[in-house]
């Protein structure tokens, strides 16, 4: 190996990693267990915890409908918003990856953009185009196709919208890494071999072109389940998803023993799903889109 | 780009198809900013379309709003200390991945990325909990933790892309010429890596600034980040003076990576250069 490792063989990887690992260890390890722990405890009438091996606040998750409905909701609303993010998603990509716009790192550079802005504005600045004095309404209005404001906003499809909104640029980004590293040697083979360039497409890009999808579908899939912010601004009393159970549960009614126990679903699930992608596609993928 | 290909993709239309659909989408992720960032400026009072005129009536709202004011102070004072410590975590994490080579190197690539691998709320909950149990009430400190466990990753994954670009053979020139390691880090690595940490800390701290979701689980009663305070004005209604706050957010996480950006690059061109 280089330099640094002659120098001093091999303990200088060891150090140099030892704060950020033990860090995440602190911070993140050790708490994670520390709540399977605790979901076990008992919240008292009085509001303390009762230490012990009680089942009850798993009985209660596991076997209320009222969590699985929930549950259910939350995979609902993210999962249609992810397959929204992957149908809009994929052509921008593609028109970026193989455009001969000059300023290609221009419409790149969009891309990244909404990362840099706050979630809560993205999400918040949709009152601004639905609500009943929003742009829509406006507009409407003014044309005299309607009397009175119409009602858009706070219910499921605004939270598909405001999930849709929020997750897209990882969707777009993701499917245009993968995009970028096809050969385009590989296409302009296809054709000349007689392929149209929607058969090439089809046959050759797009194929190629899956690890991308898969990567930013599964981003936006475990994004969108996990958030409690966008049901909160966009949606409804009846469009909560779980992670809205656990912020309740925590923040609201201090029942620290439930929150740990709905957390720890909510980890088993989304970590069960990220560990099955990771196995058989590697999380390099996703990684990339960093580069 | 072969000529038979261009021919065909411009022969069948289906490339003007994909260039609107690409505007229109381009649009819908960046309307509704752009009617935040209007709204601002309309001096009516209810803050909705039609606009009324031009006025920075509510920005001038926010710099007399004491509450504001110190969300500002909050999140900046955040921001900034996150960033320095999360990068420092992350630059040397990645130099220990980009360049060596150790048994184990996969899982400590996971445990690194292992904080935004695990959903954001159960992070915030797992790290409240815990501190609470080691009888650490929420505190700015809780709020620091939080915030660079979160960032670590990212800074991880930006800083580890652009150190793989460093050449080595300028280190091995270095020491070969007779300096110690630590002259060498200094003197050439650490020159040669400062866009990579500058691009980890603009990264840190935006994400930093921009938090809610853990943000509201770790912050204590009282303090409000300038999300949180957005988030706490939101209970009312739409107003103007939020979405001046917005515009002055947006300017504030856009515009300082770009400085950034620009910065790097004046750096890395003068390093070229020499």
């Amino acid at each position: 190996m280089a330099a640094f490792a002659e120098a001093d063989t091999d303990r200088t990887p060891a150090l140099l990693l030892a704060p950020a690992l033990t860090a995440i260890t602190l911070l993140m390890v050790i708490p994670a267990c520390f709540i399977v722990v605790y979901s076990f405890w008992l919240r008292t009438g009085t509001g303390a915890e009762q230490v012990g091996f009680y089942l009850k606040n798993w009985e209660e998750v596991l076997t209320d409908p009222f969590y699985r409905d929930i549950l259910l909701q939350t995979f609902k609303i993210a999962g249609i918003s992810t397959i929204v993010c992957a149908l809009l998603g994929y052509i921008p990509a593609y028109f970026v990856a193989y455009t001969r716009f000059r300023h290609k790192s221009f419409l790149l550079l969009l891309i990244m953009l909404p990362f840099w802005i706050s979630y809560i504005i993205r999400t918040m600045s949709w009152i601004n185009i639905l609500g009943t004095s929003g742009a829509v309404n406006a507009v409407l209005l003014w044309l005299g196709v309607i009397d009175h404001p119409l009602d858009m906003l706070y219910n499921q499809t605004t939270v598909v919208l405001g999930l849709v909104h929020y997750l897209l640029p990882f969707m777009i980004l993701n499917i245009y890494v993968s995009l970028d590293g096809i050969d385009r040697s590989l296409t302009d083979a296809a054709q000349s071999l007689g392929c149209t360039g929607w058969q090439a497409f089809r046959e050759v890009t797009l194929p190629l072109s899956l690890p991308g999808l898969a990567a930013g579908s599964l981003l936006c899939f475990v994004l969108g389940s996990g958030t409690y912010i966008t049901p909160m601004i966009l949606g409804g009393p009846t469009d909560a998803m779980f992670a809205n159970l656990v912020y309740e549960a925590i923040v609201t009614q201090l029942n620290w023993p439930l929150g740990s126990a709905l957390s720890l679903v909510l980890l088993i699930l989304l970590g069960g799903l990220v560990a099955v992608y990771t196995r058989y596609l590697g999380i390099d993928q996703i990684a990339r889109s960093f580069r | 780009m072969s000529a038979a290909r261009a021919g065909i993709r411009r022969a069948t239309g289906g490339w003007v198809w994909i260039r609107t659909v690409t505007v229109l989408v381009y649009a819908f992720m960046f309307a509704p900013i752009v009617a935040v960032m209007l709204l601002a400026f309309n001096p009516s009072q209810f803050g909705s379309f039609p606009m009324h005129g031009f006025s920075l009536r509510w920005f001038l709202a926010l710099w007399h709003d004491d509450a504001i004011m110190r969300a500002f102070r909050t999140s900046l004072m955040l921001g900034a200390m996150t960033s320095v410590i999360s990068t420092t975590l992350g630059v040397l994490a990645s130099l220990a991945m980009v360049r060596y080579d150790f048994p184990g190197k996969r899982t400590a690539s996971t445990v690194l990325l292992a904080p935004i691998l695990v959903p954001e709320v159960v992070l915030a909950v797992s790290l409240l909990l815990f501190l609470r149990f080691l009888s650490v009430p929420k505190s700015f400190g809780l709020l620091l933790l939080g915030h660079v466990i979160f960032t670590l990753p990212f800074v991880v994954l930006v800083v580890q892309a652009r150190l793989v670009a460093i050449r080595r053979e300028y280190e091995e020139a270095a020491l070969s010429l007779g300096a110690n390691p630590i002259q060498t880090f200094f003197a050439v690595t650490l020159p040669l890596m400062l866009p990579a940490v500058l691009a980890g800390m603009l990264f840190s701290f935006t994400i930093s600034f921009d938090d809610i979701t853990g943000t509201l689980f770790w912050k204590p009663g009282g303090v409000e980040t300038v999300p949180t305070q957005i988030f706490a004005m939101l209970r009312n209604s739409i107003s103007p003076e939020i979405n001046a706050l917005g515009t002055v957010m947006v300017i504030v996480t856009v515009a300082v990576p770009l400085l950034g950006v620009a910065i790097a690059r004046r750096l890395a061109a003068r390093l070229r250069g020499r």
